[in-house]
Formats: C-alpha cells, structure tokens, sequence
C-alpha cells in the first residue's frame, strides 16, 4: 500500500513518521526546498496548554493531548522543548473575569495545573512585567520550542525508517478512478497512491478542491514578529500572554530556546489570494512595540536582530478540519491548522493514523517490527564538556573550527547538516542556527557559503538562500 | 599553557599590542579566530589606509602586511593562534580556545581584548517587507567580492554614506555591478568629502540626502526597494516614496563594538557601547586591557594601531606590577557627541578622540584648562588631541566641550 502526505510542514511531517511504524509505502511531498518552510517555519513556536480552545471543539481534542505527547516526542526526536510555563495577565477585573472563564474552560480540556496567581506571586516570578498587573492565569504545562525542528526531526527519522521524501514538488493534479484518487500529479512526476493524506497548510483548501473533496475555505492570518539579541533572553522565564479577545491571543513576549525573546504577532486577517505575502508592515512591527510595553515595560528595542512575519491558515469555523472525504474514500483533510496547531499536531498525527485510517476507513495496517523510533540531532559541539570537545576534535578537527560565533556552531556541524539534506542558506540555520545570532551571518555567511560549494560540488552561484530564484552571488568578479 | 600576554584578535589593534608586549619583554599569544592574521583590513583592498602612522597610502591587505612581518620578527615572543576562537574567559584568567588543533586551556596574566566591531545588520534596521536575498552588509560584500571573488548582484543600492558605504559604491561599479545610487538619512554624507569626490562624483553615482529605505520587495531575489525622504526627525515622509529597482541592497549603517564575550567581567560605556576603558586602556577589570573598535568606533585604522601599542604597554607594564590608580571620568558636554577613553589615568598625557554632534564651522574645544580651535568640523570625522597632564591636574572629572565661534 502506498500512503501518500501532501505539505512536509509540523503536521505532515508528524503524520507521515507515524505512518512509517507500519508496514505500508510512505510518500511525502513538499512544494519547497525543505521541509518545515511553510507555516510551520513563523509562528510563535509555543506549545500551548490548552486552555484557550472552546469546550467540545477540534482544537480542544487536540491541543493538551498534543502538548502531554511533546515530552516523549521530544526524547524520541531529540530536539529541545522547555516547559516555562505561561501567564495570562488581567490588568482590570473585566480581564479578571476573562482568566475566570479560561480556569473553567481550561479544567475541562484536562489542562493539568492551572492556577489564578495575585499580583505579587507573579511579579516574584516575573519581575520584569508590568506592576499593574491584577491577576494571572499560570499554566505550567505551556512550553516553548522550535517548529521547524520539530518537522526536520520527524522527517530525519522517518527516512530511517523508509520514508520517500519529494523535495521541490508541486502537485498540481490528480487522476481518478471510480471515485478514488488513484495518482497524485506534482509537476515533476506522478505518484501512484492508494490514500492520499491533505496536510498542505495555507494551500489545503485549494488541494482538496482539486481534488473533488469537501473543504473549509482558508485565508491566511498574517503575525508579524520582533526578535531581540540574547543579552535580553532572561527578559521573562515564561510565556506572558495578554488576556485574549475574540479574535487572538494577542501579542506576547516570549523566550525563544536559543535564548533570545521573541515579541509578537499581530493577527491581521487577510484575502485567501495573499497566501504568498509574508512582508512585515512599519503599522504590523509599531503594533507590536507598542503593544508589548503594556506588558513589559522597558524593552530595549535597539536590541532588535531581526523581524519577520509569518502565516497561519484561518477557516470561517476558526477550528482544525480533519477528516476523511466522503465523496473521494480514500483522500484525508487535515486543515485548517491555526494556533495550536503545532501544539495539537502529535495527537492529530495519532489521530489520523489510528482512527481515521484503520479504523473510519478500514485500512488493514500491521505494525513493523524494525520501526527505529529514536532520532538523534547534531550535536552541538559547545555543550560537550572540554574533554570530550578535546576528543571529538582529534577525530574530526571541524568539530572544532568555530563557523558561527554568535551561536557557537563548528564547521563539523554544518557539514552535518549537509550530510542530512541542507542544500540552501536557510537549510543550514534552521539545522544548526548558524546565521541566527545577533550577527546575522555577517561574519559566517562568506564562509557557509562555501562549505556549501564544497561539499555539495556546485559552484556558489547556483547556491540559493531558500527558494530556486533566491540566488545569493552570481559569476566571479576576476577570472 | 601559560602565557603573560593573551591577545584577543589579530587585526590592527590587537597585532600592534601584541609587538608592543613583546618589545617590552613579555611572552604572548595572540589568538585569532579567522584563518590569516590582518583582520577586516584583509578585505578592503581600497587605499588610503596608513597616512598617518606610515605616511604614505597603502591598501588594507598591505598594511596588514606591514604588520605581520612586524608580528614574525618577534616568533620568540609571540605566538600567533590562527583559526583559534576564545569561547570563554573567566575570573580567574584561564580562557578555553577551540581550534581544529584542539581544545584548551590557557592561563594569562593580562588580557588585551582587541576583538573589533560586526555590522549593524539588515534585521536590526526594522525595514518593512520582504525577506528576500540580495541584502548584504558591506563587510559581507566585500569579503564575497574582494577575497571570494564573487558578484553579489547587478543592479545595486547603496544605503548609508560613511566611508564604507561610498567606498563600496565604487568598488562595486568596478567590478561591473551597476550602482544606481547611495541613501543617506542624514542632510549631509556621512564620510570625507573626498571618498564623496573620489567614489561618488567621478562615477555620476547619485548620493540621496535625507533619504531612507522604507520597504524592501521581492519573494525571492530582491526585486525593488523603496526610498522615501525623512524630515528632521528622521521620519519617513509620506509621498516622497521614489521605488529603485534593484537586485541587490548593500547596507552601511554602522558597526557595533563586539563585547559579548567580557559580558559580566568589564564595564561598558553608554554612548560608544563599547567596553570602557580608562586612557591606559585598561577596563573596569584590571587584568583586562582593550584596544580599537571594540572601544569605541575609530575612524582610522592608524588609530587603532596606535590604540593597540598604547593597551600592549600598559598592559605590559601591569604584568611587571605597575598599578594605574586614578582614573578621572571623562564626560562628553556641549556639541560633542562621544569622547574616549572614558576615563583619565595621570601617567601620562591624554590622547583624546572625539567626535561633535554637528557640522561646525569653528569651534573651541576645551579640557580641562586645556583650549584649541578646530575649524570644519563634521560628526563623521573625529577630532584627536593629546591633552599634556598638567592641563588636567586637579579635576576630579574632565569635561569635553566644543563651543560654536
């Protein structure tokens, strides 16, 4: 049987490592150069607690068991989460009321641990928060982490374990045969298929068109976002969020995993036909310098390394879509993924998998007996203590020629990163936040670029930063 | 390993401090983290560098030279610890050097911190807009162009007027890069007036006063950005927007001491950001001495050598058991902009390095009881004099000011 996953962002990526434990054929294909670059790429990186999501939706079903799954994942996976916790912060007593109503709501999505903190619980905890605070709601299960690793992960170990991965491929149709795709159309091959699994983030809807499916229509809602350098990371140890409204949770001030704070976003809804458009705004970036004062005061906004905007998927229902179609039997949706979606995407992989296929659509899928669940990462040369650096430096002197000072990574590292699929400029940062730091690759860019010319034998100029066209250097100055 | 003297980077700063070390004796090391010893001069293949300290005009790369042979005439002083970065320098003076040669320890008796400066990248700007690539600082393109040997693009911008900016300009027209023109926020540029003459005038590359980039376009490669003009407060002005369609931006928008690794050790100064230093060139940590755009941003590099000779003697006499006691603050007061060092130690005269606030056409600077006229003055050129200790005898804190005549 061949299982085919559409979109290799946080979602399909989780989904198709859940399908590889079985004994079936995996695909998965991914419009972009990497996997993880869609909506997964910028968001808030937050693993939610759970209690934001209405009693009885989609997205209550999903998001705390998603959040308990990440504890396990992350060991399996070995990429980095850290539970900090968060706060919801009233500042009058209609926001009191609201952080009532979140308790409740939040005790009956089986959030563990919730409690309502007074003013000086918090600020002990958080002293840098505004002091007019009232009241918090603390969540202690919420947590941060890194998405696109997430999916980078996940997809490293479902090779392992016989994944086809199909970079730079675009489906642009699909055949049918009584009822039932039996093709998928990229517009560098076609693939035939037995089930074939939507995850394709802000373009689902247009997929399951094609596709003669039912499907929630998706627009995109724009975030945009300000990271600020490391030497303000200890800004605040947890997640500190406004108290929400209808439409968003607001804009938060965050540690980021590598140590930075991370402010933002906006929620600015947009026509479905700006899916593309992830410029940041000089109205986007003022909202969120303005608005995190209120909650922080005294952010030191000349610490800026860098601002970005990303993209969620927002239907008319506000809720996840995941189900299998009724018209075409074997096409599964999993759409709609707004906030928490990256939280949630654990148990909806499970989910999937589990309900939706065996047992909805009867799929007969016997377990392998070779599935290998553990992944490990790159390892980071600068954690290692001095002996076993010392070590590790006699076997491969790369581990340690330091690349990136900012974020101390070895040139051992990037050739790692290589090795495992990084083929642009952002393949290697997201795979080793080399770039990342407060330099931006000032003085490390020069020199990944030609790591990447040497170990991919491709000569500089036919280096991409993420996209085909998104050339970096053209031919030589001098011959 | 032990050593006297650990020199923290092999640029300009820390290769002068690292000959006047050992010319008084001192065992040292002087570790770098790039391949070759030189620093950023190993790319700015331009000349004008050396008019004061060799008087004559050499290239970066030559003048680096200069220094390197200097560095080789003393092997048994100095060694030299290429592709060697310092990870960690703790309180008790052992620092832990990462190299492909291997993970140690060293012990030190002085510290000469000479680790310069990065750009201020695009990201930090808050630009609006696209994310695409085609952004470069101008150290990144000039390492790409003049030591990689590569174009960064076809049609290019240039924003920020400093020597950098104006220098790139003509660099890149060079090397067949068409540069359709340099933005300046401020009303007049910010580098000599002959880089103006010499990079901009003789290749008709327009310079846009008070002018700033607004938004940058492209999903992929860059496609256009968006210049408008700004009012005196630096404000964009609505319908002034004039759209450059180009593929490459080259930014020259500042340099930032690099600091991050004596966080928590040494102090730092507000207005230069960099670490503060006394005239000795010692920090707020008396075994750490710092010298050149890690101080504070020079405009010259025959300063920054003179900087780094006057930190590695000090410091030098430091090891010795020289203690350098009073240190008087020197505070920046009318019209000027930013002084250094931040602080006066009397062993000797003052070298003073300032920088006003504005353009002047006359002006007296006073320390102390300490008075001279400087005439043609502008913010992008800084003002040295040296200051004789008598003039600053007595004060228990040394004001700079430049009064308008």
């Amino acid at each position: 049987m061949r299982i085919a996953v559409i979109g290799a962002g946080v979602v399909g990526s989780l989904i198709a490592r859940e399908l590889c434990k079985y004994d079936v054929e995996v695909l998965l294909i991914e419009k972009n150069l990497d996997v993880g670059w869609g909506v997964t790429k910028a968001n808030s990186a937050i693993l939610h607690a759970g209690y934001d999501d209405p009693v009885g939706s989609v997205r209550s079903k999903f998001c705390s068991a998603g959040n308990s799954m990440y504890t396990e994942l992350s060991r399996e996976l070995d990429f980095e989460i850290k539970r900090t916790g968060s706060y919801v912060l009233a500042f009058n007593d209609e926001e009191i009321a609201v952080l009532h109503k979140l308790l409740k709501q939040g005790e009956k999505n089986n959030v563990p641990g919730l409690e309502l903190h007074d003013r000086d619980t918090i600020l002990s905890k958080e002293p840098r928060v505004n002091p007019e605070v009232k009241m918090g709601l603390w969540a202690p299960t919420a947590g941060i982490t890194e998405p696109w690793m997430v999916a980078i992960a996940a997809v490293e170990n479902a090779l392992e374990n016989g994944l086809k991965l199909f970079l730079n491929e675009e489906v642009v149709d699909f055949e049918r045969q009584n009822g039932r795709i039996v093709e998928i159309v990229t517009n560098r091959a076609k693939h035939r298929v037995d089930v074939v699994i939507n995850a394709a983030g802000l373009f689902a809807d247009e997929l399951a068109k094609r596709a003669g499916t039912e499907f929630v229509p998706l627009h995109p809602r724009k975030g945009e976002y300000i990271l600020l350098d490391k030497k303000l990371g200890s800004t605040v140890s947890s997640i500190i969020f406004p108290t929400p409204t209808e439409k968003s949770k607001g804009i938060l001030v965050l540690p980021t995993i590598d140590g930075g704070l991370l402010l933002g976003p906006t929620a600015e809804d947009l026509p479905s036909d700006r899916k593309h458009d992830l410029s940041t705004t000089s109205q986007g970036l003022e909202a969120v310098k303005g608005f995190v004062l209120k909650l922080v005061p005294g952010i030191d906004f000349s610490m800026v390394v860098k601002t970005f905007a990303g993209l969620r998927p927002e239907s008319p229902q506000k809720d996840f879509f995941i189900r299998a179609s009724d018209s075409v039997r074997n096409f599964v949706n999993v759409m709609a993924m707004r906030s928490p979606g990256l939280t949630a995407a654990p148990a909806i992989a499970k989910y999937v998998v589990e309900e939706i296929l065996q047992q909805q659509l009867g799929l007969k899928l016997s377990l392998k007996s070779d599935f290998n669940p553990l992944r490990k990462g790159i390892k980071k040369y600068a954690e290692l203590s001095v002996e076993e650096w010392q070590k590790a430096v006699k076997e491969n002197p790369a581990a340690g020629r330091m690349v990136c000072f900012c974020n101390e990574v070895t040139e051992a590292e990037i050739i790692e990163a290589i090795r495992r699929g990084a083929r642009t400029l952002d393949g290697v940062k997201f795979r080793t936040r080399a770039m990342f730091g407060r330099c931006q690759g000032g003085f490390c860019m020069s020199r990944i670029l030609k790591i990447l010319e040497r170990q991919l034998g491709l000569d500089a100029s036919k280096i991409v930063l993420k996209s085909p066209n998104s050339w970096i250097v053209d031919g030589k100055v001098r011959e | 390993m032990k050593t006297d003297v650990l020199v923290i980077g092999a640029g300009a700063a820390g290769m002068a401090a690292a000959i006047a070390a050992a010319k008084n004796g001192l065992k040292v090391i002087v570790a770098e983290r790039d391949e070759v010893t030189g620093g950023i001069l190993n790319q700015c293949i331009h000349n004008g560098f050396g008019l004061h300290y060799f008087k004559e005009e050499l290239t970066g790369p030559e003048y680096a030279e200069r220094f390197r042979e200097r560095l080789s005439e003393y092997t048994d002083a100095i060694q030299v610890l290429t592709d060697c970065h310092v990870l960690k320098l703790n309180r008790d003076k052992k620092a832990l050097l990462v190299s492909p040669r291997g993970v140690f320890e060293l012990e030190t008796k002085v510290v000469i911190y000479a680790a310069g400066a990065r750009e201020r990248p695009f990201g930090s700007l808050m630009i609006p807009g696209d994310r695409p690539s085609g952004i470069f600082t101008a150290g990144v393109a000039q390492r790409l162009m003049n030591i990689d040997n590569r174009k960064i693009g076809n049609r290019a911008l240039i924003v920020g007027s400093g020597d950098i900016g104006m220098i790139m300009a003509r660099r890149l027209t060079l090397e067949g890069t068409e540069v359709v023109g340099v933005v300046e926020r401020l009303p007049y540029p910010g580098g000599l007036l002959r880089n103006v003459i010499q990079c901009l005038k003789d290749f008709d590359i327009p310079l846009y006063l008070s002018s700033t980039v607004v938004e940058v376009r492209g999903k992929e490669r860059l496609e256009e950005v968006v210049v408008a003009n700004v009012d005196e407060h630096f404000k964009p002005i609505p319908g002034t927007e004039k759209i450059f369609k180009v593929d490459t931006l080259v930014l020259s928008v500042g340099l930032i001491p690099q600091v991050e690794m004596l966080d928590g050790l040494v102090s730092l100064d507000a207005r230069t950001r960099g670490i503060a230093c006394s005239s000795t060139g010692q920090s707020s940590c008396e075994w750490i001495f710092a010298a050149g755009n890690c101080t504070a941003i020079f405009d010259l590099v025959d300063y920054v050598t003179r900087e780094g000779e006057r930190a590695g003697e000090y410091a030098s006499r430091y090891v010795v058991g020289e203690r350098f006691t009073r240190n008087v603050p020197i505070v920046p007061g009318e019209n000027v902009m930013l002084t250094f060092p931040n602080s006066y130690s009397d062993v000797d005269d003052l070298t003073l390095y300032v920088r006003c606030r504005k353009p002047m056409e006359k002006a007296v600077l006073k320390v102390g009881s300490f008075e001279r006229v400087f005439e043609d003055l502008i913010p992008s050129e800084m003002i040295v004099v040296r200051v004789p200790k008598q003039k600053l005898m007595g004060l228990d804190r040394i004001e700079v000011t430049l009064a308008e005549v």
